[in-house]
This record gives structure tokens, C-alpha cells and sequence, in this order.
């Protein structure tokens, strides 16, 4: 197979990141896409932590650090800045974990892109509030064990449909990605990057401490939570085109909840309960993807 | 060129002759009309700047902080539940150095539901690092906004224009533009060294311990105090160029005086014809404008106050608790100087209650009456 990662490394060593950090690969993999013409603003996240303290940054890119709420206006701000000096050819980039997007940050994200403000945004997903000890958020998925979620009362709500808002917006490009699959994700930065607008990013970044897995099998799990469609990779486009990444056979789902001790107190049933939702909502995608069909084929004929 | 103009207006033409490339706002009464004259300035061209129109006052300071780490000039207005909104990015904008210059209309805090003036919105920001600047005419929250850019741009702090609604937002008056390149001689394009930077990646505000913050505090503080001698050179250097000198207070018939009024924004305007009325009745009264309350004129008001008879000072905020924040200010300014004057507190005007001649008067006529004040806030005019 033909190589397709970049090899540049715009991340460097010496970051702060737990062993096995999803988020880490994650920046590593999409700096490499995005290159050195690129401006980072992080609202408070794990991130604001991996990057490293004052004076130093791993990033090698110019990084803001921002208030918990602020990044996608921050970002909005960035980008009419640059265009006024007469940069246009910068990438800025809003990367924040999912309590920065989903909950704290949802408002200013929906008005950046709302106005279809010229930026990439992306959540990093983690699936709770790793940086403060484990908390839920609302990307906490149904049935998981957080700090404030313990196991006589886990999780009790489905994890907000975060794609399917941004989708609302009808913003020119929506896509999901994993760090365990590295080149479909650079390829998702690299469209982000050539497209103008708005453009949203979910990547999957598992968290060992937070997940209760051991560091090792950080990509092993990022692959399952696609394998087991408990988190499908598909692209949006102009918030009405779905279109799956990969449509792979399903996997139990049990492979996925074993390794992982936030799942550990869940009953056969629970389990069972947790199928159901993914099930329900694969389908749901797959007729998205299938109703969508026909503008790509357009898209694709106009091309030739 | 003269125009008779609004106050939210003078904000805005100060924004444009300052050559703003940057404004991000929302808009909230009695703010909008800064807002809606800067929309149509950018939709006609004649002024070239990116408008970004956020869904909040947070976004609006959020965006504001972006623009300006990128290195361009940036404005934005807003008022009251506005400001408060703002208050976290407040903060981030001080410690991320950046000189973004807004206008504030002071309106009273809800609730209950009001759109009328007191200061204790923008009073309660006085923590923030943010220089103030509260103006009491049109022509001086024109020449204001001017100013507050090439104070913030030397020392890479944000500053605050503060007018009262109402009673200046939506009044006219007689107002002189400056000629577009007379501005730009006095405030030329600005060229921020430590903005966001491609050819030379840094992270700005990351982490930092014990070991390194609080020397970062330090500089803040150094800094902000550098303002004091900037507000009289650029004031002066303004007045040369312009015919009208500002300065970090404003005297009236201050020599001679033995009872003195400070007070700020347009109760001070209102006090003038008082120290005329009183002055010709033979009383020895003066008045100070404090225009800049961040940072605080403390040195200028010792040299100015000490040795008088009596002081007054005329608040149109209260700090719960305690007492109206000027006099608390000035007050504490004073406490180490020998000779210091007793010194009476007066609120008035809360929630845009009017402040007329007879009751400035009044509280002139109180103090001459009394040795020593008995408390710390004398409330004008409170129905019981
Ligand atoms: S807590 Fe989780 S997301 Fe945060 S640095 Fe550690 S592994 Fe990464």
C-alpha cells in the first residue's frame, strides 16, 4: 500500500500527555495534514495541559490559549484579523475537547458557524471531562461510569448527537474521524483545509485514565468504537449529504465495553440496551447515506 | 468638519478615525445605535474592517481577543448585563496583553428591568486591568476612543471608554471630526510585536505555576501605571494637534478653592454652572473631573486635594457594603497625606435618576453646613 501519511512532524516530543492519550495522536496526526501555515486557539482542555506549560509548546505552530467557552469565537476573531492584515492562506484552527464544544462552547460554536466563519473547528472527543477528574459531559455516552456518574447512577441520557447539530447549521463540511485511522483523518483535515467555510471535526481520542483502559490499547479501542459502529465515520456535506467513510461488518459490541472499566457495572440487559441505540442509529445513517447517493453521483459526473 | 452627532455615534466615528480593522459586537440598548452606524460605515466602505456579528457580548470580547492576537486593531461596544457577560474575557483580554478599545454606555445593573444610567457596571469591571476612561461630552468620547488606542497600543493593555446612557448616548450635540490624516499622524497603524505568528510559532497563555505568574501580575501592574504620564503627554499631544487638551482630570476654578467637588462623566458637567452660581455668591468651591479611574490618579489627586478645607465627592454607583467607588478611591489616595481634608460621600443618581443643578447644590450647601462627615454614603434624594 502506498504511503500516505505526511512525514513531517509539527508535534514534537516532550509534550504532557497521559501514556496512550488519544488526544495527543490525534493533534499529531491532523498537524501533519494541516502544515506550519496554521494558528491553533485551545479553550481550557486536556490540550491546554499536553501542550505544556509557559514558556514552552509542543505544537510548533502559534498557539492561543483561550477561555473554556471562547474557542470558536476566538477563532471567528483570528481569521478576520488575518484577512484584514491580508493573510488568507493561514489555517485557524479551534480544537477543543467535547466539554468545550458540546456543552460550555455550543454557543459560541453554533455563531462561528452560523455566520459560516472562515475556520476549522475540532472536538477532540474523550467523552467526559478528563482535565478536572472525569466528569460527565454531554458526550458522555449512555451506560459509562464518570466521577459524577457513578455506577448505581451511570450515565442516564444518549450522548448528544453533536454531528447532527453542526449538520443543522448547514455548514459546507461535517466529518467524524478516529486516531485509529490515521490517513482517513488526515484526508478529512486536508478537504477541511481546501474547503472555505465553516468546517467541523469529531475525532474519537480514547482516554486511558478516563476510559479505565490500559495505555497500550488506546488504538486497538479506537477501532472498535468503529468496528462496532458505536462511533461511525461519515462526512456531511453542505449539512444535508451523508456519506459513510467505511461500512464495516459489526463487530459484538461487547469487544468494545469489556476493556474498559467505565462499562464494567453494565448487567447483560444494559448492554443490550446500549446495541439497541447504536443499531438504531446506524440505521438511521445508513439511510442518510443512501438518500444522499445520487447528488454525489451528480457531483461525481459534473467532475468528469 | 463639524457634525452634530449622538454619543453612540462619537463612538463610532472614533472607531472609524482610529481606522478599527476589526469590530465584533452585539448589540444591547443603550448601545446599538455604536453598533448599527459601524455596520453601515463597513457596508459602505468607508470604513474597511471586518465586522463580525456574534450571537453574544462574551462572543463579541472573544472575538475581539482573537482579532487582536492576530495583530489587528479592534473595537467593540456594549453596555451594562453586556459588559458583566464579558466580564471572564475581560480579564483573559488584560493578561493576554492585547489593546482592544470598547466603548461602554453605563447603564444601572438589573434587576428590576432598567436602561438608565449608574456606573456600577463598568465599576465592577475595575479589577480587570481594563484602563477607564469616563467622558462627559461628545466631542470627548470622539477624541476618547482616539486616545485610548495610543495609550493601550504603547503599553499592550486594553482600554475602556465609559459615557452615560442616556444622558450621553442618545444626546446631540456640536461635535468636531478630525481630519482623517491628522489621526493618522497622531495614532499611525499599529504593528503589534507580539501578535500570532506563523514565521515565529509561540504559545501565549499557557500554564504557568507559582514561579512565573506572579511576576506576569507584576508587569501588568507596571504597565497600567504607565498610563498615568501617558494620559498627559498623548493628551497634550492631542491638544496640539487637535485644539483640545485632555489629561487624567479635568479642574474647574480649582485654584483658589477651599471646598472641592469630584465627581466624574456628566454630573460634572452639570456641577459647572453650580461652581458659577456659588462662586458668585462668594463661596470658594471648586470641582475635579476625574476622567481616568483606571489606573487611578491617586499621585495627581493627593497634589490636588491636600490642604483643602472640605471635599465632596458625587458618585453615581454604589459599591454594596461599602460606599460610592470614587469616594472610596479618593479617600484612600488621601489617607497617607498630612493635612488631608474631611471628606463627605454623596450617591445620587442611581438608575438614571436625574442629577440636577438645585440638588448638586444642595449637596455642596450640606457640606459647608457640617464640621466632620457622620457616615460614609449620604444617600440624595432617597424616597424613604
Ligand atoms: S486525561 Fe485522557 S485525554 Fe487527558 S491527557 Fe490524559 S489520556 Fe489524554
Amino acid at each position: 500500500m502506498r504511503y500516505t501519511i505526511p512525514e513531517q512532524e509539527i508535534m514534537c516530543a516532550g509534550h504532557k500527555a497521559c501514556q496512550g492519550c488519544g488526544a495527543a495522536n490525534a493533534m499529531r496526526f491532523a498537524l501533519k495534514a494541516l502544515g506550519p501555515k496554521t494558528m491553533l486557539t485551545l479553550p481550557a482542555c486536556c490540550w491546554s495541559v499536553i501542550d505544556g506549560p509557559f514558556p514552552y509548546s509542543s505544537v510548533g505552530v502559534p498557539l492561543f490559549h483561550t477561555a473554556f467557552e471562547t474557542a470558536a469565537a476566538v477563532a471567528s476573531g483570528i481569521r478576520a484579523g488575518l484577512d484584514m492584515r491580508g493573510d488568507t492562506e493561514t489555517n485557524v484552527v479551534a480544537w477543543a475537547g467535547d466539554g468545550g464544544t458540546f456543552d460550555i462552547g455550543i454557543q459560541a460554536l453554533s455563531g462561528t458557524v452560523e455566520r459560516n466563519d472562515n475556520v476549522i473547528y475540532v472536538c477532540y472527543d474523550n467523552e467526559a471531562y478528563m482535565n478536572t477528574g472525569v466528569q460527565r459531559s454531554s458526550a458522555t455516552p449512555w451506560g459509562a461510569v464518570t466521577s459524577t456518574t457513578p455506577p448505581r447512577h451511570f450515565k442516564q441520557e444518549r450522548k448528544k448527537d453533536m454531528m447532527a447539530i453542526m449538520a443543522a447549521h448547514g455548514i459546507p463540511y461535517t466529518a467524524s474521524a478516529s486516531v485509529a485511522y490515521a490517513e482517513d483523518l488526515i484526508r478529512k483535515v486536508n478537504k477541511a483545509k481546501q474547503i472555505t467555510g465553516s468546517k467541523f471535526l469529531h475525532i474519537i481520542a480514547p482516554c486511558p485514565p478516563g476510559w479505565r483502559s490500559s495505555p497500550e490499547i488506546t488504538i486497538q479501542l479506537a477501532r472498535l468504537v468503529v468496528q462496532t459502529h458505536m462511533f461511525p465515520l461519515y462526512e456531511i456535506y453542505e449539512g444535508r449529504y451523508y456519506k459513510l467513510s467505511m461500512d464495516p461488518k459489526k463487530k459484538p459490541i461487547t469487544e468494545y465495553l469489556k476493556p474498559q472499566g467505565r462499562f464494567r457495572h453494565l448487567t447483560e440487559e444494559q448492554v443490550a440496551e446500549i446495541d439497541r441505540q447504536v443499531d438504531e442509529r446506524y440505521a438511521w445513517l445508513k439511510e442518510q447515506a443512501e438518500r444522499s447517493k445520487p447528488w454525489f453521483e451528480a457531483k461525481k459526473e459534473k467532475k468528469d | 468638519m463639524q457634525k452634530v452627532m449622538m454619543g453612540n455615534h462619537a463612538l463610532s466615528w472614533g472607531a472609524l478615525l482610529s481606522r478599527a480593522e476589526v469590530i465584533a459586537a452585539y448589540p444591547i440598548t443603550p448601545q446599538t445605535e455604536v453598533v448599527e452606524l459601524l455596520s453601515n460605515m463597513c457596508a459602505d466602505g468607508s470604513l474597511k474592517a471586518e465586522f463580525i456579528k456574534v450571537e453574544s457580548e462574551h462572543s463579541a470580547m472573544a472575538a475581539s481577543m482573537g482579532a487582536s492576537a492576530a495583530g489587528a486593531r479592534t473595537f467593540t461596544a456594549t453596555s451594562a448585563q453586556g459588559l458583566a457577560l464579558m466580564h471572564e474575557v475581560l480579564h483573559w483580554a488584560t493578561g493576554a496583553r492585547l489593546p482592544i478599545v470598547m466603548g461602554n454606555i453605563n447603564r444601572a445593573m438589573a434587576p428590576p428591568w432598567t436602561i438608565w444610567t449608574d456606573q456600577t457596571d463598568s465599576i465592577a469591571q475595575r479589577d480587570t486591568g481594563w484602563i477607564q476612561i469616563y467622558t462627559s461630552s461628545i466631542q470627548e468620547i470622539l477624541d476618547s476612543v482616539i486616545q485610548a488606542y495610543k495609550i493601550a497600543e504603547q503599553i499592550y493593555l486594553p482600554a475602556m471608554v465609559v459615557l452615560d446612557s442616556f444622558v450621553l448616548s442618545h444626546t446631540n450635540e456640536n461635535c468636531e471630526v478630525p481630519d482623517q490624516d491628522k489621526v493618522d499622524a497622531y495614532l499611525p497603524r499599529f504593528e503589534n510585536a507580539y501578535r500570532l505568528n506563523t514565521d515565529k510559532p509561540a504559545a501565549f497563555g499557557g500554564l504557568t505555576g507559582p514561579d512565573w505568574y506572579y511576576e506576569l501580575r507584576y508587569k501588568i501592574e507596571r504597565d497600567i501605571q504607565k498610563a498615568l504620564p501617558l494620559f498627559e503627554e498623548t493628551g497634550k499631544e492631542f491638544g496640539e494637534m487637535f485644539g483640545r487638551y485632555y489629561g487624567l482630570v479635568e479642574t474647574y476654578k480649582l485654584d483658589d478653592a477651599d471646598i472641592v467637588l469630584v465627581t466624574s462623566a456628566s454630573i460634572a458637567s452639570t456641577a459647572r454652572p453650580v461652581i458659577d452660581q456659588m462662586r458668585s455668591e462668594g463661596h470658594k468651591v471648586g470641582l475635579i473631573r476625574i476622567r481616568v479611574f483606571r489606573p487611578f490618579p491617586s499621585e495627581l489627586l493627593r497634589k490636588l486635594l491636600s490642604g483643602r478645607k472640605k471635599v465632596l465627592v458625587v458618585d453615581r454607583n454604589i459599591s454594596f457594603g461599602m460606599s460610592g467607588a470614587f469616594y472610596a478611591e479618593v479617600k484612600a489616595a488621601l489617607y497617607n497625606v498630612k493635612g488631608r481634608p474631611p471628606m463627605w460621600g454623596y450617591i445620587a443618581g442611581l438608575g438614571g435618576r436625574d442629577v440636577p443643578v438645585d440638588v448638586i447644590k444642595g449637596m455642596i450647601e450640606q457640606t459647608m453646613k457640617e464640621d466632620h462627615p457622620t457616615q460614609d454614603i449620604i444617600w440624595i434624594g432617597v424616597k424613604r
